[in-house]
């Protein structure tokens, strides 16, 4: 294989490694801070338990991030050389930003939120662990920012191939970015959802539920009820966007080839590049143009109307119309498990131990459905700017490194191996941490004075 | 005052403080890591625990200094990363293990543990020799011979022992007891073979290297010099000194780690002047390799507001956790 393809699976499989971690842990963040306001509103001990575990789950989630981060942070250099000579004017302030305002600010936080019992007051305890939670999400505006501004490119100019800023604001606020922001954000609430959901729903399965699980559940819950209806209108939104500035990217999405009016909706198809066609096509008419265009006989380009002078410039079709397929799809089992879960857990009068267990099953089974849709949503966006490193502007081809194709394949092979034992690792040690009575032997924090007590 | 010759030269500055506050601080976790091995069970908690509120954030540091030669110096990122390809890939697969085995040994099923210690130490081996490497292919611009590469694996080699008794002044200073006696016997360990390494590198650096021997065996350059390499040998004396003494089980605790501090600081000045102006040693100066002077402009004024601001809540989160370390428990 060559080194091109080489290098960009290696990047792919850091990035997909690297993103199911701070999904988790953006959300989680809150999530924490709110247990612990309960508990410090309600003095319900089931509160501070439900903050222990989900704490104990942030830590190792957030150690997974910061490795698996740090790889990055190198990878652009070893992988992508090319891509930091043209653009670094414009990539190296926004991944410098997010250096100084969100990496030290959560790393050196999350020491006091994890171990500062008995050292800090509850208050300073309190701000740690939203320091934490705000570090984690300035991150993300950072970084979105950047891979935004790689899609939809604004406030800068050309001199001598070398990328320069024109404008600060134009590049931060490029047009895709409010919509994917605001599309990941929703996507790590999600993930969190449901993962805080289905392992409740594990421990009250295998008889190990204790007094935080009803909580924690109803809380998982009746995030995903919130959260999915807002991140369908999101997620259309940010459709609509890129629609309006990477057509070849719907029309991949699509799998529309031919330029229409009244385009249908595809559930199921096989793309086939080599003929330009779908085969065994399972369609509703007109349904695309209705969902794009919110007109019955809106256009859709098609992918044939992207010809460049180096041949075809569109995304590989396949990999963009199945990711959005099942993007959509675990969308749709969210709605429904979320909207089924709350409305049945409220009428057995929240006891959870009364809940069905075909509903605690299927709810333990999307405890990790939020990394599908979310892994599938990033190959549509990312595969979907393909041939383009920046869209329209540079060509992945251009940037590459001249690194040996041996070498690229046997670090590959190393962090392809880690990784996957990682992942493995990760995901048993939740489960047996889910089975494991928490750990309330530890005094529990000093709570403040109920106002007034001084008088 | 010209901002496009000056402030390459404040980044270059602020990237060297960066990798040094990185070398420093996760040395010691590194080589408490090292360490870890010779521990028993009860001790191996401590030791961690001793580091546990303080590792991620030291990591941090070197995406500081990463990022800077990643922002500040483009052109020379990718010629540098791309000479350490190997080593990189393999020193991220170490601070991998390592960072992660941190959770998953006290998270894991109690019989899963010594593997996940196992994953801990060898993590914090392979990060150490990379670096050690990297910082030898480095210093002569990744000049190819049998002789570079013997200088490089020579450095592979010391940098580890360095962190080791990095680590183990940590130990000293942060334990009590018997962990803390033991700590005491690591560091006289270590502290031979750091000063032979030292004294065949700094032999060495100037035999390898044309423009080293020019900058510093020259009149009269050598006599103003003369201070580094004389109190880094101070400082070795000293930390060497003070652990046959009573008093490095209380009062003087801090002081062989704060000698092995003064050690690196030393030698980063020794290595900031050997190097300057260049970013890769003879081929690639600060100015060449810099990024457009708007654009450092905006960063340097990000720095200006947050670096300081992050040295001060380092500072806090280690006040949080003064003195002797005690058993982790989540809040």
């Amino acid at each position: 294989m060559d080194a091109l393809i080489l290098a960009r699976m290696q990047f792919a499989a850091n990035i997909t490694f690297h993103i199911l971690f701070p999904t988790i842990t953006i959300a989680l963040g809150w999530t924490l801070l709110f247990f612990r306001l309960r508990w410090l509103k309600t003095h319900d001990e089931a509160w501070l338990m439900a903050y222990r575990f989900w704490t104990k789950v942030f830590a190792l989630t957030f150690a997974l991030g910061v490795v698996s981060g740090i790889t990055m942070s190198f990878q652009f250099g070893t992988n992508w050389p090319g891509y930091m000579e043209r653009v670094g004017n414009i990539a190296g302030p926004l991944l410098g930003y997010e250096v100084l305002t969100a990496f030290f600010l959560e790393a050196t936080f999350l020491g006091i939120m994890l171990f500062g019992h008995g050292k800090v007051s509850e208050r300073v305890h309190l701000i740690a662990t939203f320091l934490v939670a705000f570090g984690t999400t300035m991150s993300a505006f950072w970084i979105l920012a950047l891979n935004s501004w790689m899609h939809t490119p604004a406030g800068y100019e050309i001199r001598e191939g070398e990328f320069f800023v024109r404008s600060w604001f134009e590049v931060i606020f490029n047009p895709s970015f409010p919509y994917r922001l605001t599309h990941v954000l929703l996507a790590s609430g999600l993930t969190v959802a449901f993962l805080v959901a289905g392992v409740s729903a594990w421990q009250l399965l295998k008889g190990k539920a204790n007094a935080s699980t009803g909580r924690a559940l109803r809380a998982g819950l009746t995030l995903g009820v919130v959260l999915i209806p807002v991140q369908i209108l999101v997620g259309d939104m940010h459709g609509l966007n890129t629609l309006q500035h990477q057509p070849q990217k719907v029309a991949a999405m699509e799998g529309v080839w031919e330029t229409e009016r009244g385009a249908p909706l595809l559930l199921f198809a096989l793309p086939d590049q080599a003929d330009r066609t779908n085969h065994f096509e399972i369609a509703i008419p007109k349904l695309a143009s209705l969902i794009l265009t919110h007109e019955l006989d809106g256009e859709i380009k098609g992918l044939n109307e992207f010809k460049g002078e180096k041949g075809w410039e569109h995304p590989p079709v396949a990999p963009v119309f199945f990711g959005f397929r099942i993007m959509v799809g675990t969308g749709m089992l969210m709605l429904l498990f979320s909207w089924v879960g709350l409305w049945l857990y409220r009428r057995r009068g929240w006891a959870a131990e009364r809940l069905p267990r075909p509903l605690l099953w299927g709810l333990a089974g999307m405890s990790f459905s939020g990394w599908v849709a979310t892994v599938a949503g990033w190959y549509v966006t990312e595969i979907g700017r393909q041939p383009f490193m920046v869209y329209g502007l540079l060509r992945v081809d251009e940037l590459a490194s001249n690194v040996p194709s041996p070498l690229i394949a046997l670090t590959l092979a190393m962090y392809v191996t880690v990784y996957v034992t990682l992942i493995v690792a990760y995901i048993g040690v939740v489960k047996y941490m889910a089975e494991k009575p928490v750990d309330m032997s530890a005094p529990l924090p000093r709570t403040p004075e109920p106002a007034g007590a001084q008088a | 005052m010209n901002w496009a010759v000056a402030l390459p030269v404040i980044f270059m500055a602020l990237m060297g403080l960066a990798m040094l506050a990185y070398v420093v601080l996760d040395g010691y976790d590194l080589g408490v890591g090292l360490l870890l091995p010779r521990g028993d069970d009860g001790q191996k908690d401590t030791m961690i625990s001793s580091i546990g509120p303080f590792w991620d954030a030291n990591e941090t540091w070197l995406v500081l200094g990463v990022g800077i030669l990643l922002i500040a110096f483009p052109k020379a990122h990718g010629m540098i990363l791309q000479a350490l390809y190997l080593p990189v890939a393999l020193m991220l697969i170490g601070l991998i293990l390592r960072g992660v085995a941190f959770d998953f040994r006290v998270k894991a099923r109690a019989d899963h543990k010594p593997r996940w210690n196992l994953a801990f130490f060898a993590g914090s081996g392979i990060a150490a020799v990379s670096q050690g490497w990297m910082l030898g292919r480095y210093i002569t611009g990744f000049a190819e011979g049998p002789l570079f590469t013997l200088f490089a694996a020579v450095i592979a080699l010391l940098l580890p022992a360095a962190y080791v008794l990095l680590g183990a002044g940590w130990l000293i200073m942060k334990t009590e007891g018997e962990l803390q006696r033991i700590a005491v016997r690591w560091a006289k360990l270590a502290w031979p073979p750091v000063v032979v390494g030292m004294g065949l590198i700094s032999l060495a650096t100037p035999w390898v290297s044309e423009t080293v021997r020019s900058r510093w065996f020259s009149m009269p350059e050598f006599i103003a010099l003369l201070p580094i390499p004389l109190m880094t040998l101070a400082a070795l004396v000293v930390a060497r000194a003070v652990l046959n003494s009573k008093s490095v089980l209380g009062r003087l605790c801090w002081l062989p780690f704060a000698m092995v501090v003064t050690v690196f600081l030393l030698g980063a000045i020794g290595l900031a002047y050997s190097l300057f102006p260049y970013v890769v040693m003879d081929k690639l100066t600060l100015w060449d390799a810099a990024s457009a002077t708007e654009s450092l402009a905006v960063i340097a004024i990000g720095c200006a507001i947050t670096v300081p601001t992050i040295a001060g809540y380092t500072v806090y989160a280690y006040r949080v956790f003064w003195g002797k370390a005690r058993e982790l428990r989540y809040a």
